[in-house]
């Protein structure tokens, strides 16, 4: 059944910049974009067993910070070798100062 | 003493696999997020500059080299083109590679694809090769570019100096791979999506080689050749110098950068060529980083690493000891003295991994 979580709050996260978040078992990336909108994706790159949460934001890709593959964060494409499997998304949405997203 | 199987279908790998030692998780100095951040910041200013100059001086050199063949004052212009063409595109391909050099995704690429080229590394294998050089750096098995195995093959070693392993065993890969896409033991690390590639830029290699030849014999001459093709022997001396101290006599089998991989101070001209990648422990434990943030990176996280050799001279008086011992004793290996400030190695990660299989020290 989806719920909606409680992630982090708005200034939680810089601009262009991503935190950890983790939840029933579960680890996700949230992301802040330059234009100041609120995305999340799996916290785990689709290539190998690391967290993308020490990796760079640069506009709308986040570069996993072991072998530099990229995805761009809105829709969780694989944009740059070695990922080649997309990134799992989630519905992300903002009340007052809170960040939600929605989980299974 | 163990010994050691390098084969990735062999069971040092299995075991790797078996016991967490492949794709485990790294030691890494704490550094504050917003200190990364800045550190891993992309530009492509340093390495349109850094290129301008490369190729700039690459063709002044062959023009050199081509107006005086014939003489002997065409040498000094072979050896100079020589080193550019067949070190400088070692850390070319190896930085582009990573995506970091420059912020423009096309100009890492394009870089990327020239400099596999000149360096005879099929551009779609190597991509993949690195990555688990990354994943798994210096674990027997698993590891595709150990460059020195134990014990180490001596005249194999000098030889490279010359780029003769690697173009002896480059052209009938090339060949392979352009006939049939990847070899089996590529296969265990290239996917599938990525075979028809592989082909594809081996086509493409051998039809430039076939039409470098072609004109070689045309003219009566190996003067193509001395462009294209033989600067991969010639000039190949620097990056095989500065490629064995990375991580030459070193631990393997570790999971801590520190242990098996090595910081070695060096002149500009060789900084150049090989791209800051002498900071090598640096460039293990934050591949994110650019080869022009590391001499930052080192200033900043240096406290927590053994400290830097102070020149390459130094590095190898260092390293080819080890080497020579490891002739007789496979399983030994430099561990350096880490300063008061740092945290201590964590052996226990890979001694928990390899249990009984642990080199005795």
């Amino acid at each position: 059944m989806p719920q909606w979580i409680r992630a982090c709050a708005t200034d939680d996260i810089d601009e262009e910049d991503l935190i950890r978040f983790d939840h029933a078992g579960q680890t996700y990336a949230i992301y802040h974009s330059p234009d100041g909108k609120f995305f999340a994706t799996a916290g785990k790159c689709t290539h190998e067993d690391v967290h993308l949460c020490d990796g760079l934001v640069m506009g709308h890709l986040i570069e996993c910070p072991k072998h530099n593959g990229q995805f761009d964060y809105r829709t969780g494409e694989a944009k740059r070798a070695p990922v080649c499997v997309n990134l799992k998304t989630f519905p992300v949405k903002v009340e007052g100062d809170d960040v939600f997203i929605e989980v299974a | 003493m163990t010994k050691r199987d390098y084969s990735l279908l062999g069971p040092d790998g299995a075991r790797a696999v078996e016991t967490g030692l492949a794709a485990a998780e790294w030691y890494h100095t704490e550094v504050p997020r917003k200190v990364m951040k800045d550190l891993m910041q992309r530009s492509d200013s340093p390495a349109i500059r850094d290129t301008i100059i490369l190729y700039g001086c690459m063709i002044g050199f062959a023009a050199g080299g081509i107006a005086l063949w014939g003489t002997w004052w065409c040498v000094p212009f072979w050896l100079a083109y020589g080193v550019l063409y067949g070190s400088a595109s070692d850390s070319r391909w190896h930085e582009c590679g990573h995506g970091t050099a420059f912020k423009t995704a096309w100009m890492n690429n394009a870089v990327y694809e020239i400099a596999s080229f000149m360096i005879m590394r099929n551009s779609a294998t190597w991509r993949w090769s690195h990555a688990r050089h990354h994943t798994d750096t210096y674990i027997v098995g698993r590891d595709p570019e150990i460059a020195i195995m134990r014990p180490p093959a001596f005249a194999k070693l000098v030889a490279a100096f010359f780029g003769i392993p690697d173009v002896l065993a480059f052209f009938p890969r090339m060949i392979a791979n352009a006939l049939s896409g990847p070899t089996a033991d590529e296969r265990t690390f290239v996917p599938q999506s990525e075979w028809a590639k592989v082909q594809r830029v081996a086509i493409i290699y051998t039809a430039i080689y076939a039409a470098t030849i072609g004109l070689a014999f045309s003219m009566q001459s190996i003067l193509p050749l001395m462009v294209i093709g033989l600067p991969r022997m010639y000039g190949a001396w620097h990056h095989i110098m500065t490629g064995l101290l990375q991580h030459g006599g070193l631990a393997d089998n570790v999971i801590d950068h520190r242990l098996n991989s090595r910081t070695v101070y060096m002149n500009p001209v060789s900084r150049f060529i090989y791209w800051n990648m002498n900071y090598h422990v640096e460039h293990h434990m934050f591949p994110m980083v650019p080869y022009h943030a590391l001499p930052r990176l080192h200033d900043t996280i240096k406290h927590d690493l053994p400290a830097p050799n102070r020149s390459i001279a130094e590095a190898f008086r260092e390293m080819w000891p080890a080497l020579r011992r490891q002739l007789s004793y496979e399983d030994y290996f430099l561990e350096r003295a880490l300063p008061a400030s740092a945290k201590p190695y964590r052996t226990d990660f890979h001694k928990a991994a390899l249990g009984d299989a642990i080199p005795a020290e």
